[in-house]
């Protein structure tokens, strides 16, 4: 239970830091400058052909080790980095490449009628942002995101290859050590599949909130 | 004539994507690309050459072996949820919930560990012709990747069935084809050419998804980037190796696509 308790702690850190940065992304993308446009085109490639696997395990070894030698070089001591944190940090940073598209092409989608239109009312960029694109976007975005919360709560499986204790590692754990493996396995997969349709439910809640007062999607047809 | 003006094209494509800040951030890169390759240790590199070309092939082996087989598998599902009756299209259901609801890494190893523990039990299967596979990794981890691509692209399937325009089927239904001939010819032609497009996103992710079945002892390319890490101390060589040959693969997969997907506009409307 602990196990899965730090599972969706992971996914939901890896969520919000993943949302942070797509949403910087996307608005780097669409309105940056050439040399951040190239720069996050990078950034959102490279994520996306690499395996997650071999992500984790290059940020989780590579990254902790890198800061650790960047903080004695400054003079500092080594820092022992909190599990949690890294692995949040991680999966943010590939979540954070897949929902900067998702998030691009949610703006995109937006009429730009209604952009220009609070651009005349003479709205400055937050105002805009927050009154604006954040709300217009959602119901584009949304179906996208949770997509996104999905594949992060079953990436957080594979921090238990990098030895992090979450639900996996646990189950092989308890496994292991009561050698009854398939009923094991078996209850981590109903565990993981109960959070999934949990959240389908929550999600398509979300999803009637956010396209509250927009055409449904019955009568466009 | 021709020729020129695709000289020409190509040309001003190169100029317009080569832009001046571009120039600078590509030397930026290179320099630091450069220095890395100085200051990083390679000479463990020719001991695993024959490892590593080895630990590619049977990568791209599961890959190939899994995607046709899992495609195989995804063209029934994915009619059976697009015109079967409820009581096929269920199962097809809860079978697709369940592989997308649970990570393929607790699959991998419900499979291997599970399984692997509960065949050796029964003296039937001992003394059958499937046990000396059944001993090995590779049958599971090719099991659990094969119907991890049915699950997710069953589901896509769905979707390329049901977008089958309506008329089609009838004018098959009129010109007096049999059901099957109306499948074969008409239905599963069109319903391809429309899952295309998604077929090439499942496949990079299938062989984002290959470098698990080395969590269950299959020497795949991420295993040997492992045994050199544990051999040679290093991390960021092997790792920064491993992710250039993925994005390697994942480019050309998607270049080999989009060849395909080109002549569909030919085929479809």
């Amino acid at each position: 239970m602990l196990g899965l308790l730090h599972s969706i702690e992971i996914a939901v850190g890896a969520t919000i830091v993943g949302l942070f940065i797509g949403t910087c992304g996307a608005y780097g993308k669409l309105y940056g400058g050439p040399v951040v446009r190239d720069l996050l085109a990078v950034y959102t490639t490279v994520v996306r052909a690499v395996p997650e696997l071999v992500l984790i395990l290059l940020l989780y070894y590579a990254g902790t080790d890198l800061i650790n030698q960047v903080l004695t070089a400054i003079g500092y001591q080594r820092v022992d980095i909190n599990g949690l944190v890294a692995g949040i940090a991680v999966l943010g940073f590939v979540q954070g490449a897949y929902s900067t598209e998702v998030m691009r092409g949610a703006i995109l989608a937006i009429p730009q009628g209604q952009i220009e239109a609070a651009r005349a009312y003479g709205m400055s960029p937050g105002l805009l942002l927050r009154r604006i694109t954040l709300p217009a976007m959602l119901p584009f975005a949304i179906p996208g995101l949770a997509n996104l919360w999905l594949i992060a709560t079953k990436d957080t499986a594979l921090l238990a290859v990098v030895g992090f204790f979450e639900l996996t590692l646990a189950t092989r754990q308890a496994a292991g050590v009561t050698k009854a493996y398939l009923i094991f396995y078996l209850a981590a997969g109903v565990l993981y599949l109960a959070v999934t349709l949990f959240s389908n439910l929550l999600l398509g809640r979300a999803e009637k909130w956010a396209r509250r007062g927009m055409p449904s999607i019955k009568d466009a047809r | 004539m021709v020729g020129e003006a695709a000289i020409i094209n190509t040309a001003a494509r190169a100029s317009l994507w080569l832009q001046p800040h571009r120039i600078v951030l590509i030397l930026i890169a290179l320099g630091l690309v450069l220095s890395a390759a100085f200051f990083m240790r390679w000479d463990w590199l020719p001991q695993y050459w024959a490892l590593g070309l080895m630990g590619i092939w049977r990568s791209l082996w599961i890959l190939a072996v899994t995607c046709v087989l899992g495609f195989l598998i995804a063209v029934p599902v994915g009619l059976a949820q697009a015109a079967g009756s409820i009581w096929v299209a269920a199962p097809a259901k809860v079978f697709c919930t369940i592989i997308r609801g649970t990570p393929l890494l607790l699959q991998l190893w419900l499979l291997y560990y599970g399984l692997g523990s509960l065949f050796p039990q029964y003296p039937w299967i001992r003394e059958s012709w499937m046990w000396p596979y059944l001993r090995q990794a590779w049958p599971y981890g090719v099991l659990a990747l094969t119907l991890s691509f049915a699950g997710y692209e069953g589901e896509v399937m769905r979707g390329a069935f049901a977008g089958v325009p309506k008329g089609q089927l009838e004018a098959a239904r009129a010109f007096g084809m049999s059901r099957w001939k109306i499948f074969q010819r008409v239905w599963l032609p069109q319903a391809f050419y429309r899952a295309l497009p998604t077929l090439t996103g499942e496949t990079v992710l299938q062989l984002k998804s290959t470098p698990l079945v080395a969590t269950i002892s299959v020497i795949d390319i991420f295993a040997v980037s492992s045994k050199v890490r544990q051999d040679t101390y290093l991390t960021y060589e092997p790792l920064l190796l491993l992710a250039l040959i993925y994005m390697a693969i994942t480019g050309i997969l998607v270049l080999a696509f989009s060849r395909i997907e080109a002549r569909i506009p030919v085929k479809v409307g």
